[in-house]
């Protein structure tokens, strides 16, 4: 097949890009500039897209002898991923941007470029196996990926390569070393890659604008604490919170929920966190269809979470999954994404969690 | 393997590279007073000689540089501080808006860290500059005028410049003006002394000498503050060590494209007339930019509506057609080009260029190959889109 191989600068697409071409596909590589105003060295594990990273990606395409272009996406980037980061947590809701480049950048932008040129499929370096076409689990449960995949259609993904799933990291490292690519030992990216400092309250600040607000207590409804600004918060969120009030048995307070609406962030204890009931939107089934419902599966509500027994029910293109044991810190945004065993069923966006006993609220 | 990229660099001649080769084997630095010291200092000389024959130059007028970059950075950096230095109203950096990168961001950073002022002449449609606007951002403001800097042809859209012309208007005015004549030189005549300008820009490997040796020919009465300092050799206007073969394999080059011009020229300007003919007929609605007539041999620039300039490199690449979107400078990351909005294409329609560029070797196969695999290509980058543009 004739292939498109996306080349972060990192190991792992190095190696993926590799088994491509050693599978016989005639591999072409591509190294994504999602940012309008790359800087030119990387800094330790942070920010990506740096003049460095794509020329690391140019030197691992040079080792594999493949031809290697830049493809300037940082407009769409910009749209599709930042804005709606910001909007997101402008809104409320604690979104997964990976996720999202995967849904509208690499999975979307990419492969639609891609198959309009005349290459057969999208090979990426994700931690995630396509067997038989069904999206499932990596083989490296640590390094899984499949759930930031799992808002791909059945299209996108019929198109798309995962040379790594079988592997772990660990083999990943070893395999680059042995075929002489200088990106072997490199560090793994963390967080997000747009927000270079690792400051994400900071890079919200800067957009949105810092405004003051008040801090609740669920229970007795008092102010206790201020904040400066309300999408600086996450559900389930203990840290930085810098309350000066502590609950009268002295128990840690997390956050509830956010109100932008009046710039309110309301905390309570960790009990009244927790929500047995998710509710979630814009479903997407990786087989083109819902299981017949109502069906039990495992769920999964945040990256690199643990796993929740549950029953899903289906209204349309929406969700609800009743848990068997309530979960803590359930997040508007993340993504609901449900397994059996380690294939993927779907996925969808949560909308809203709570108690059974919540039910009119 | 049909290379229509000779504008980013072209294949060194034969003669240049026996030159180059022969003088790396000999020992010598030319400022060294023995022997060895002599007979390079004589190669380098000789050289010099050469390449002023060549430009209507005299030698003393001839510093040897490291490349075109180096060139305009030393006349548009030097000249600003030199002329600023004995009055301190001269802030003024003329240039036009179609710069190469190596004079518009070596005058934008004497805009941010040196007090210039940037004084951008706009250009018509077909990217040329007219003595008419030139004269009037001078009479703005005569006295507050450090230098002007106008290239001689433009290496996107291959205009040229009225460069004499330019150069009497800001002679009138008693200000110096560079031109950056990288792409000139070897495809159009240029004279240094007939044009009348103070400073030129000139490279080797664009007409078959070796990359990384260049000249600036300076006007021995024109101040010229020095960008590295050292060992005082050029006039102590370019210290470093002289790179003997390097200064050979460009005087033998430069000495070779000027000679065999004219024949070449008239060759290689069929060539592209056939290109652009073939590229037209296949793709009707595409659209050549720059000037009919006053415009360099080599270079065809041509705009594919509803596709973008790199899916058409990527699969012209795919089948041995190798070009360019722009300057290879800008290459990296596709940014629209600057040359093109200046002559007022729309971003999309900057996006969706590709220069194609001839040179000495350059054949009837290449052109044909060029023309076979554009319709298959546009077809094709046309269903891909503008993708990274947002809807």
């Amino acid at each position: 097949m004739k292939v498109l191989a996306a080349m972060s600068g990192g190991v792992d697409s190095a190696v993926a890009a590799a088994r491509a071409v050693e599978a016989g596909h005639d591999v072409t590589g591509v190294h994504l500039a999602l940012s309008a105003a790359p800087a030119t060295l990387r800094h330790g594990a942070r920010g990506c897209c740096t003049a460095e990273d794509a020329n690391d990606a140019r030197r691992a395409a040079d080792v594999l002898g493949i031809p290697f272009y830049i493809w300037d996406l940082a407009e769409r980037f910009r749209a599709d991923v930042i804005d709606d980061f910001v909007s997101e947590y402008a809104a409320g809701r604690t979104p997964n941007p990976c996720l999202r480049c995967n849904e509208k950048i690499k999975f979307a932008a990419v492969l639609d470029k891609a198959l309009a040129l005349g290459f057969d499929a999208v090979v990426t370096g994700h931690h995630a196996r396509l067997v038989d076409g069904v999206l499932s689990r990596s083989a490296d449960a640590a390094k899984d990926q499949s759930y930031v995949l799992a808002v791909c259609t059945e299209r996108q993904l019929a198109h798309a390569m995962f040379p790594l799933g079988d592997s772990t990291k660990t083999q990943v490292r070893e395999e680059a070393a042995a075929r002489g690519l200088a990106v072997a030992d490199k560090p793994d990216s963390h967080d997000i890659c747009f927000i270079a400092d690792g400051d994400t309250r900071g890079f919200l600040a800067k957009r949105l604008g810092a405004q003051d607000g008040p801090i609740v207590d669920a229970e007795s409804g008092e102010v206790v604490g201020t904040h400066g600004g309300s999408f600086g918060f996450t559900v389930g969120q203990r840290r930085g919170l810098n309350l000066q009030r502590p609950t009268p048995a002295g128990d840690p307070r997390y956050v509830l929920s956010i109100r932008p609406v009046d710039n309110t962030v309301v905390v309570g204890s960790r009990a009244m966190l927790e929500a047995d009931v998710i509710e979630a939107g814009s479903v997407v089934w990786t087989s083109g269809a819902a299981p017949a419902q109502p069906f039990d599966c495992a769920v999964q509500l945040r990256a690199h979470g643990m796993t929740s027994r549950a029953t899903v029910r289906v209204d349309g293109r929406e969700v609800t999954a009743e848990l068997v044991e309530p979960q803590v810190g359930v997040a508007a945004g993340q993504a609901l994404v449900m397994y059996a065993d380690d294939r993927v069923l779907g996925s969808a966006t949560i909308t809203r969690a709570r108690r059974t006993a919540d039910v009119t609220t | 393997m049909p290379y229509l990229d000779h504008a980013a660099t072209t294949p060194m001649l034969p003669e240049a590279i026996s030159a180059v080769t022969e003088a790396l084997g000999q020992v010598g630095n030319p400022s060294s007073l023995h022997g060895a010291g002599r007979v390079a200092r004589r190669r380098i000389e000789e050289s010099r000689e050469l390449l002023a024959a060549a430009l209507g130059a005299r030698p003393s007028e001839v510093i040897l540089t490291a490349g075109g970059t180096e060139s305009d950075n030393l006349a548009v950096k030097g000249i600003f501080w030199s002329r600023r230095g004995s009055d301190p109203r001269r802030r003024r950096v003329i240039v036009s808006a179609v710069e190469h990168h190596a004079v518009m961001d070596a005058a934008e950073w004497l805009a941010d860290h040196e007090g210039a002022a940037l004084t951008l002449l706009p250009v018509d449609r077909t990217g040329m500059v007219a003595a008419f606007d030139l004269r009037a951002a001078i009479a703005a403001d005569p006295d507050s005028v450090a230098l002007v800097s106008v290239m001689w042809a433009n290496n996107e859209v291959g205009t040229v410049n009225p460069i004499a012309e330019l150069a009497a208007v800001a002679h009138e005015y008693d200000i110096p003006m560079h031109t950056d004549a990288v792409q000139a030189v070897g495809a159009v005549p240029v004279d240094f002394a007939a044009c009348g300008v103070d400073a030129l820009t000139m490279t080797g490997h664009k007409l078959g000498g070796p990359p990384a040796a260049g000249a600036l020919l300076l006007r021995r009465e024109v101040g010229c503050v020095p960008l590295q300092h050292g060992g005082g050799q050029e006039r102590e206007v370019r210290s470093g060590t002289l790179d003997v073969p390097g200064a050979v394999g460009l005087a033998t080059a430069a000495s070779l494209a000027v000679q065999r011009r004219e024949v070449a020229a008239v060759r290689i300007a069929a060539l592209r007339d056939e290109l652009v003919a073939g590229v037209l007929a296949a793709v009707p609605d595409a659209r050549l930019h720059g000037h009919p007539t006053r415009r360099l041999p080599g270079i065809a620039n041509l705009t594919f509506p509803g596709c973008e300039g790199d899916a058409l490199l990527m699969l012209l690449d795919a089948k041995g057609i190798e070009c360019s979107t722009g300057s290879a400078c800008s290459a990296g990351v596709a940014q629209p080009s600057h040359v093109l909005i200046a002559l007022g294409a729309s971003p999309a329609e900057a996006r969706g260029s590709l220069r194609f560029s001839l040179g000495h070797d350059s054949t009837t196969a290449d052109v044909e190959a060029a023309v076979a695999a554009i319709v298959p290509a546009v077809e094709r980058a046309r269903r891909a889109g503008l993708t990274s543009v947002v809807s």
